[in-house]
């Protein structure tokens, strides 16, 4: 397969489209957890059980239609490659748990990928809508009308105190998990967020570092989400966490323009460094590529760089993940070669850009 | 025994986490307990393989439950007629069998909801379209049967008499609904 076309069909829309705000905020979603009366929950049912809730989506909702998002397929785990769970979990399609721990586990995905439905994961059903850019009320809408369709077709789990049941009690009440994704170098640079996520953590947020294990924030993209689901409303949960987001927004845009003021020509300087790095490389290990990923996409925002695509920061942070290395080389990789194989995916993807960029000026 | 954490004070809160089938079994004293408490409910969500952690802090009740425990029978032996699930065993994987365990553990449920939601116990978000106009109808008859008590108590009858005709004609139509689907 040709790079472009590979490239093409590995990117979902919330990676290459921009959204508000996009400059920082990477991506929204929104994930509602729901189960089916009459049905054991995942933790105890029998394959039985799961046979029939996932043949009860096959005949609703396979090969459906759903407004802009397209045609729904459902991807049974079961009859899955490795590689390719390991290309949706990269993509935040579904759940590593879903693909590793869910034997009947099921996903409906939509044509534009913005829309993905896990069914039998921990829950019997979790509907995500994943938007570019700072989009939460959008999404919570998109995701909130898909629920009624669902619930259409099926009876939910719901307690007039207690709200829609869960499997874990820390998701009953909504259902709702709202987070966004942002990319945040200056605050990083400038050592703010050892500050930052305790006292987000005070207001029942949660902050992680994306891609990456434990508190280390591969490529500087933090993600944050609420933690409580029971006693609010969605509307607010979602209200409350963009207030934050906001701030942080403000916050880090305030750092990029301290940085600009204080360190100029080195803070050019360190953009292009890494943007040689990325163009020239050979061999080059994830967290190296994540850091120079976030320094260009910097160097993008602030104007140093010109004529590379904004979104590139968000598609080679997925794309160059062992699984889509993997699935682009058409097999297993040992380590090194997937790092072998990283440098030379980025160099095509840097190439594609000169390409378009000259193709822009002979117009 | 020593608390495993600090390697000080004496261990007082003993709890298993199970990840994946595997057991392992912890040793705090209640400080350490209480870090960990905190670090459960930072961690116990989605996404996060490590939910199950979040058993501990389930068990990290029980100390203080049996302070009061001679009220209400030993929670333990509670079982989900639907799922079979014992209090024991959710205590243990931090998991519903299913719907119905809410209500045969609900009891035991609101410190445990209180600690992961803020202090809340109860929701405010969402109704399911279906059981909406149901539910609707329930919370008017409740607080029309408030009213009526209210008006009954002040020896306001003819007002009373209009509120009991209101009650009839929503439990009329509530039952026309069918209630079967509650
Ligand atoms: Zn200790
Ligand atoms: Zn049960």
């Amino acid at each position: 397969m040709s790079f472009e076309k590979f490239f093409n069909t590995a990117v979902s829309s919330w990676m290459s489209q921009e959204g508000p705000d996009s400059d920082i905020v990477l991506s929204s979603r929104i994930r509602l957890a729901r189960n089916i009366v009459d049905f054991r929950f995942p933790t105890l049912f029998s394959s039985e059980e799961a046979r029939q809730i996932v043949s009860l989506f096959e005949r609703a909702f396979a090969h459906r239609s759903y407004r802009e998002a397209g045609r729904f397929e459902l991807l049974k785990m079961s009859e899955l490659q490795p590689i390719e769970k390991r290309v949706l979990v990269e993509k935040h399609l579904i759940s590593p748990h879903l693909a590793e721990d869910s034997p009947f586990g099921a996903c409906l995905l939509s044509e534009n990928e913005e829309i993905s439905i896990m069914i039998n994961e921990e829950d019997h059903i979790r509907i995500q809508c994943l938007f570019p850019g700072l989009q939460l009320a959008e999404a919570l809408e998109a995701a909130s009308e898909l629920d009624d369709w669902i619930e259409g077709h099926v009876n939910y789990a719901f307690d007039e105190r207690l709200g829609y049941l869960t499997s874990c009690p820390t998701n009953v009440g909504t259902g709702l998990r709202a987070s966004v994704m942002m990319h945040l170098p200056a605050l990083v640079l400038t050592q703010q967020m050892n500050r930052i996520v305790p006292a987000i953590n005070q207001l029942g947020l949660v902050v992680r570092g994306t891609y990456g294990e434990g508190s280390e924030a591969l490529g500087n993209i933090f993600q944050i989400s609420n933690q409580i689901t029971l006693g609010k409303s969605e509307e607010d949960i979602v209200a409350d966490l963009h207030t934050i987001v906001q701030q942080l927004i403000a916050q880090e845009r305030a750092a990029r323009q301290a940085l600009v003021k204080t360190l100029g020509i080195q803070l050019e300087d360190k953009v292009f460094r890494s943007y040689g790095i990325l163009a020239n490389c050979r061999v080059i290990e994830s967290k190296e590529a994540a850091q120079c990923l976030s320094d260009v996409r910097l160097g993008i925002d602030l104007g140093y760089i010109q004529n590379i695509s904004r979104n590139i920061l968000n598609e080679l942070m997925i794309l160059t993940q062992p699984g889509f290395l993997q699935q682009y080389a058409g097999g297993a990789l040992r380590p090194e070669e997937r790092d072998v194989r990283r440098a030379a995916l980025i160099r095509e993807r840097l190439k594609m850009e000169e390409r378009r960029k000259m193709e822009g000026d002979e117009r | 025994m020593v608390c495993q954490e600090c390697k000080q004070r004496p261990a007082t809160m003993h709890f298993t986490k199970i990840v994946n089938g595997e057991k392992t079994e912890f040793h705090l004293c209640e400080q350490c307990a209480k870090e960990h408490g905190h670090m459960f409910m930072l961690y116990g969500h989605d996404d996060f393989p490590l939910n199950n952690l979040l058993a501990g802090l389930l068990n990290f009740e029980a100390p203080v439950k049996e302070m009061t425990a001679n009220a209400f029978p030993n929670p333990d032996l509670l079982q989900c007629q639907t799922c079979q699930m014992t209090y024991h065993q959710f205590t243990q994987i931090g998991r519903f069998g299913c719907a119905d365990c809410y209500r045969t553990f609900a009891r035991y449920l609101p410190p445990i909801l209180k600690r992961l939601h803020s202090g809340n116990t109860a929701h405010s978000g969402k109704i399911p379209k279906r059981k909406g106009g149901v539910l609707h109808l329930r919370k008017q008859l409740a607080a029309l049967k408030q009213k009526l008590q209210e008006l009954i108590a002040r020896e306001e009858f003819e007002r009373a008499a209009e509120v009991r005709d209101q009650i009839r004609s929503l439990e009329n139509e509530l039952r026309q609904r069918g209630e079967g689907d509650m």
